[in-house]
């Protein structure tokens, strides 16, 4: 394992004490490193905050500030943050307005923020939790943990970041996040596989000449291993996959987001876009707004994962509020 | 040891500091099973809950084996993370209201306890039998102690039972395709692995097993007095 770290068991106190050096204007660190919160708080609003494992940087840290989260706690590389973590986030940026625990669906996360709300609750605060699963290429089912949250999770972070500050109530923000969740879909997979620095070897084995379609963030497996193929037929399959599950239909008008799992530079990523932009064009979509870059990693894995969203008028002016995060800026 | 009674506090202690070190002892086995059907993590995590969980043990004020277990869980919830956190700390903290007050823990008590520690695992969980999970090696666990009990076994031998049963319900995991966590979205492709929640399970059980071994002199020779 080659990383560029110090020490396996610091290395994640290291980044977040970096994290909030490089951004000290937008965030602050919490006590013990709980949390990562904004600077500045804004009475009356409801406060966001989520959190999930570490290693898919920026995802969550990196969308703290005004538009976006107020806090996000940190676990452990892949591993979900705790209840004490999230009930201290909840208490530092309360502003009276209530919390909104956006949640992606894994076992681990979905028990501790359930375990969260309930010592929040306990102590009089005003909780809510949303439940992020967009990813496709986990079949819904009783006989899974269910669809896994991936992409999506940036987008509704965006988009109910901006509703919350338009001072817009708990119910309505908790609604607006269930939309988003409601029309998004995403499908990843993995050139290479990625290596948690405390495990030390990667997490799974890919051959030189095979990918892994439907990978989850977390090197998880998805739908089926396959032999390398070019950008354009990786591209069809994961867009049909997306666009035949929603459905997303002619005339739909999309948010259109590639992502980079951590190892593939923006040139590869520009050309999942072009492909995409083709298909989705083909079939009438109109792709008019896009996101394209590394928001949701998973440490040094090579691939990508695409998402789309259906825009509503208002999901499209909620998306293009202005914004000021280390990982997302616009119209600030 | 034993005493003819039950288990003590002082026994509980040394349960908690051998499964410590047997967590420790197999951390990179664990963590290699979850990385066949999970994220490579679960020794990795177990063991920092320990680690932590020895920390507050020297500083526990000794009797109440109740508040001794809810320690126990508060320090996993707060230090595991992953599922294992509020599982494991579920557990113990389901063990600590059933015996909450306790200084010593008879077979009936431990029997109440396993109970309701399996039923906070699933309820946090939804996890059922069969699921490929930790429930899988609790569930015969706490089955197989009963029945021991009810024919009669003392509390070491009954522990024995409790423990084979655990290892029967962790090995059994291996052809089942699971229905909860991670491993889910691998679908037929979990079958094949044992669970690594099942097996630090069963060590939970065997170490229980192993430590409370009871004074097993026959009863004539005991030191009077």
């Amino acid at each position: 394992m080659k990383k560029l770290i110090n020490d396996v068991d610091s290395a994640l106190s290291e980044s977040l004490d970096g994290f909030a050096a490089a951004h000290a204007d937008i965030v602050s660190l919490g006590e013990q490193r709980q949390f990562v919160r904004r600077r500045q708080l804004k009475p009356g609003k409801v406060a966001l905050i989520s959190g999930g494992g570490s290693g898919h940087e920026p995802l969550h840290a990196g969308f703290v500030g005004h538009g976006m989260l107020d806090a996000a706690c940190p676990g452990q590389v892949f591993t979900s943050p705790t209840p004490d973590q999230m009930l201290a986030a909840a208490q530092s940026v309360d502003g009276g307005a209530g919390v909104l625990f956006i949640v992606k669906n894994y076992s681990g996360d979905m028990m501790n923020f359930e375990m969260a709300a309930e010592l929040c609750r306990a102590e009089g605060s005003d909780v809510e939790s949303v439940v992020v699963d967009d990813d496709v290429a986990v079949q819904d089912s009783l006989y899974t943990a269910g669809r896994r949250g991936v992409g999506a999770t940036v987008l509704m972070e965006k988009i109910a970041g901006a509703a919350a500050e338009e001072r817009r109530p708990l119910k309505e923000v908790a609604d607006i996040c269930r939309e988003v969740n409601a029309n998004a879909r995403s499908m990843g997979m993995a050139l290479t596989s990625c290596t948690v620095p405390a495990a030390g070897t990667p997490t799974f084995e890919l051959g030189d000449d095979e990918i892994e379609m439907g990978v989850g963030i977390h090197g998880e497996p998805g739908r089926e291993r396959m032999k390398m193929k070019q950008a354009s037929e990786i591209v069809d399959m994961m867009a049909t996959a997306i666009v035949d599950d929603l459905p997303f239909n002619k005339g739909d008008q999309v948010l259109a987001f590639v992502n980079g799992m951590g190892g593939t530079p923006l040139i590869e990523l520009y050309v999942v876009f072009n492909e995409l932009n083709k298909l989705l064009t083909g079939r009438g979509i109109t792709i008019s707004r896009n996101l394209i870059g590394s928001y949701i990693t998973s440490l040094e894995m090579a691939g990508c994962s695409i998402t789309l969203l259906k825009l509503s008028e208002d999901f499209t002016k909620l998306w293009d509020a202005p914004v000021n995060t280390a990982g997302l800026r616009w119209g600030v | 040891m034993i005493g003819t009674a039950g288990v003590s506090y002082d026994d509980v202690v040394s349960w908690l500091k051998t499964f410590a070190a047997t967590i420790a002892e197999n951390k990179a086995y664990l963590t290699e099973l979850d990385s066949a059907i999970g994220d490579a993590d679960h020794g990795i995590n177990m063991d920092r809950g320990f680690q932590a969980v020895l920390g507050k043990l020297d500083g526990a004020a000794p009797g109440d084996i109740g508040a001794l277990f809810k320690t126990v869980g508060m320090t996993l919830v707060s230090t595991v993370g992953g599922a294992g956190g509020p599982l494991y700390g579920t557990l113990f903290l389901q063990l600590g209201v059933a015996t909450a007050g306790k200084d010593e823990i008879t077979p009936e008590d431990w029997a109440a306890a396993l109970t309701a520690a399996v039923s906070g695992v699933q309820a946090r969980g939804k996890a059922e039998a069969g699921d490929k999970t930790m429930v899988d090696a609790l569930m015969p666990g706490r089955d197989a102690f009963a029945e021991a009990l009810a024919d009669g076994a003392d509390l070491p031998a009954a522990l024995r039972r409790s423990a084979d049963a655990a290892e029967g319900g962790m090995t059994a995991t291996i052809p089942l395709v699971a229905r909860k966590g991670r491993a889910s979205y691998l679908g037929e492709r979990s079958a094949g692995h044992q669970d690594p929640g099942a097996t630090s399970s069963y060590l939970l059980l065997r170490t229980v097993a192993d430590t409370w071994v009871g004074d097993e002199r026959p009863s004539e020779e005991a030191p009077h007095g």
